[in-house]
């Protein structure tokens, strides 16, 4: 199986497969959206046209894209560390309270400048808080990860509905939403109505992420963990501590979500602002590879299919935007679950030509 | 006294009602996961059954067509899981996340493009769906039974039967399977399609027995909380029947209380009882509350050595 890996060329492992694999998804998509009675390559062309064929769409793809590369790169660092953390969703959620509860009770208090650093330190908190649990489960008492921060993500949206529900609501409101924040905890916005500052913060982590992972001695450490626990003791590391590093910048990572949609957009915190991105998130890592130069181009490319997908479904009735969340489940089918399915008949085509 | 058995009765019924997709979805895990194939795709199963059965039944008329596209409709997911897993030794996580968004997008999708009801189904007419067979008000249609049945029937078929000694076997220790001339594949793939089969059940109960048609993201979790119930039930059938019972009836006290105010705490807030079955579940994880053992090869592909 190894000596069958390694038969392939370091660029076909690196760019053509994924290639491949995406490919493979979006022809499987092109079938569905065919089926529905719909000329694919017509709703291709409205598509891309929906996510960057005006300055407003590309602001709203570059918005989009910006909650994609938080929950990603969560994804990827987790990943790195041979932990696999589907608890995106509910970090996101807890991030998202985390900066509104600092902005409710602050906002009076502190300018912007002080205001918004402040809210993304809770966001962060908060969000490795929720995810510092499983972690120490796994560190400690061996509990599975995968298991307990599905489980977590359920406990979070309990928890928020009943937060929301009982004692954050607006006083007179009768959605379950709390009252606005004071405009110091506004993110400034950056172009068209929904592309905020926080775009920035997302080039800020990637950047972080790709300097800690591959630069600094806690990263290095981190990728022993996951490719070699071992080898990692016997280097010298503490597999305890270094998961709950992982797991807490994962969830970290995920809590900016709430920094992007509750200070940049919407500003209050309300109900399932998160929904679906932190389960995304391990689509965009798989695409991109958990690089972070990946995790951005991945991000971008779901930023445009979500912004487009929702331009599609406004043109054609018979698709509705939840086509997206198909494509992501194909894309994590084939790029993650099946993405040895191409590498025999790619192996015997490159085998042939050389 | 009348009216406390009639109280516990309806109780005991509600629970019933509540835990019976539980049950049916619980025991198709635990074969799926005793012959070593991590399930997190149950509730993208139970989706799509849930879907597939009421389209068919909205369709055709017919309850007992739905079931039958219900199953149909999980055995497909459950195939493509075993391509993914056992073929093509992926990942089982990412897989079963993958069926189980793909679930959530594609119900929708073509609930949409074929009843234009923005995803759901037409509303059941009750002559297309299971009604209740002896006692009228407390919803026991066919479904709960095969539910009942399914438990000692699983309990049967892992610890009672030859298939599934092999079965244990192929999800403690492959190799061995292997080495004495048995098809580690194919046993998978008859484990992962038990598991189709009871998902498709339980999803067919959801849309066609409980509901009157299907509504997006109708399972709300309950494919997991029946994946809590296997650990919490220790990947054995009638501990993981009670689990499923015990959380049953947790949403069917939440149910009763809803609005109440209980003497002394005060109004219980009913997203608590939501959280209890997850929250317990970790803390069975954790070690506080025994321990759960899973079968030992439980997520690593098997790769035969040439």
């Amino acid at each position: 199986m190894s000596v069958a890996r390694r038969a392939l060329p370091k660029w076909a492992d690196i760019v053509l497969l994924p290639l491949i694999n995406i490919a493979l998804a979006f022809i499987v998509v092109g079938v569905i959206v065919a089926l529905l009675g719909v000329d694919p390559f017509h709703a291709l062309k409205l598509l891309v046209l929906g996510a960057v064929g005006s300055p407003e769409s590309i602001g709203y793809t570059l918005y989009y894209a910006t909650n994609f590369a938080f929950t990603g790169l969560a994804v990827a660092v987790a990943f790195h560390a041979g932990l696999f953390n589907i608890g995106g969703e509910g970090q996101a959620y807890l991030g998202g309270l985390g900066c509104g509860l600092a902005i409710l009770a602050l906002d009076k208090y502190l300018p912007a400048w002080a205001m918004i650093p402040v809210a993304i330190a809770a966001a962060a908190l908060f969000g490795a808080a929720w995810a510092a649990v499983p972690a120490w489960l796994q560190a400690w008492r061996g509990s599975h990860i995968v298991i307990t921060t599905i489980m977590f993500n359920f406990v979070a949206s309990a928890l928020m509905v009943y937060l929301m529900v009982n004692v954050l609501i607006a006083p007179g409101s009768m959605t379950p939403q709390s009252r606005g924040f004071g405009s110091s905890g506004f993110l400034p916005i950056l172009m068209g109505s929904t592309l905020n500052a926080s775009i920035l913060l997302a080039i800020a982590c990637c950047v972080g992420v790709w300097v800690f992972l591959w630069h600094t001695s806690w990263g290095y450490a981190l990728r022993t963990m996951g490719h070699n626990p071992a080898a990692a003791i016997y280097a010298g590391t503490n597999l305890r501590r270094m998961t709950m590093l992982a797991m807490c910048l994962s969830g970290a990572l995920a809590g900016f979500v709430g920094v992007n949609e509750l200070m940049g957009v919407q500003h209050r915190i309300m109900l399932d602002f998160q929904a679906g991105y932190g389960f995304a998130g391990i689509a965009v890592a798989l695409m991109g590879r958990n690089h972070p130069l990946g995790v951005a181009l991945a991000a971008l490319l779901f930023g445009a299919l979500q912004q487009g997908g929702a331009e599609l479904a406004f043109d054609i009735p018979q698709i509705t935007r939840e086509m997206v969340v198909v494509i992501q489940g194909l894309v994590i089918l084939f790029s993650g679950a099946l993405e040895h399915l191409p590498r025999p008949w790619l192996q015997a085509l490159l085998a042939r030509r050389s | 006294m009348g009216d406390w058995s009639s109280i516990v009765f309806l109780m005991s019924a509600a629970t019933l009602r509540v835990a019976t997709p539980l049950i049916l979805c619980a025991m198709g895990g635990l074969f799926s996961e005793k012959s070593g194939i991590i399930d997190v795709g149950l509730e993208g199963k139970m989706l799509m059954a849930a879907f597939f059965s009421a389209a068919t039944a909205s369709v055709t008329g017919s309850a007992w067509a739905g079931v039958g596209a219900g199953i149909v409709a999980a055995e497909v997911m459950a195939l493509l899981h075993g391509f993914a897993c056992i073929t093509h030794r992926g990942n089982q996580v990412v897989s079963g996340v993958a069926l189980n968004i793909l679930a959530a997008g594609l119900t929708v999708v073509l609930g949409n493009a074929w009843f234009k009801q923005g995803g759901q189904t037409p509303a059941l007419p009750s002559e297309s769906r299971l009604l209740p067979l002896f006692f009228p008000n407390a919803g026991d249609n066919a479904l709960v039974y095969v539910g009942l049945v399914a438990v000692p029937f699983t309990w049967w078929l892992i610890g009672r039967t030859r298939f599934g000694l092999r079965l244990r076997a192929v999800g403690e220790m492959p190799l061995a399977v292997d080495a004495a001339g048995i098809s580690v594949a194919w046993l998978r793939y008859r484990a992962v399609l038990l598991c189709g089969l009871f998902a498709g059940l339980a999803g067919s109960y959801l849309a066609i027995a409980q509901n009157a048609g299907f509504s997006r993201d109708m399972t709300a979790g309950q494919g997991f909380i029946a994946l809590a119930a296997i650990i919490f039930g220790k990947w054995r059938p009638f501990p993981a029947f009670g689990a499923c019972l015990m959380f049953g009836l947790l949403d069917a006290v939440a149910i009763r209380l809803q609005g109440l105010k209980v003497p002394g705490i005060g109004e219980v807030p009913v997203q608590l009882f939501q959280a209890l079955p997850y929250l317990l579940t970790m803390f069975l994880l954790a070690g506080f509350i025994g321990r759960a053992v899973a079968p030992k090869a439980v997520g690593v592909p098997y790769v035969k050595e040439h």
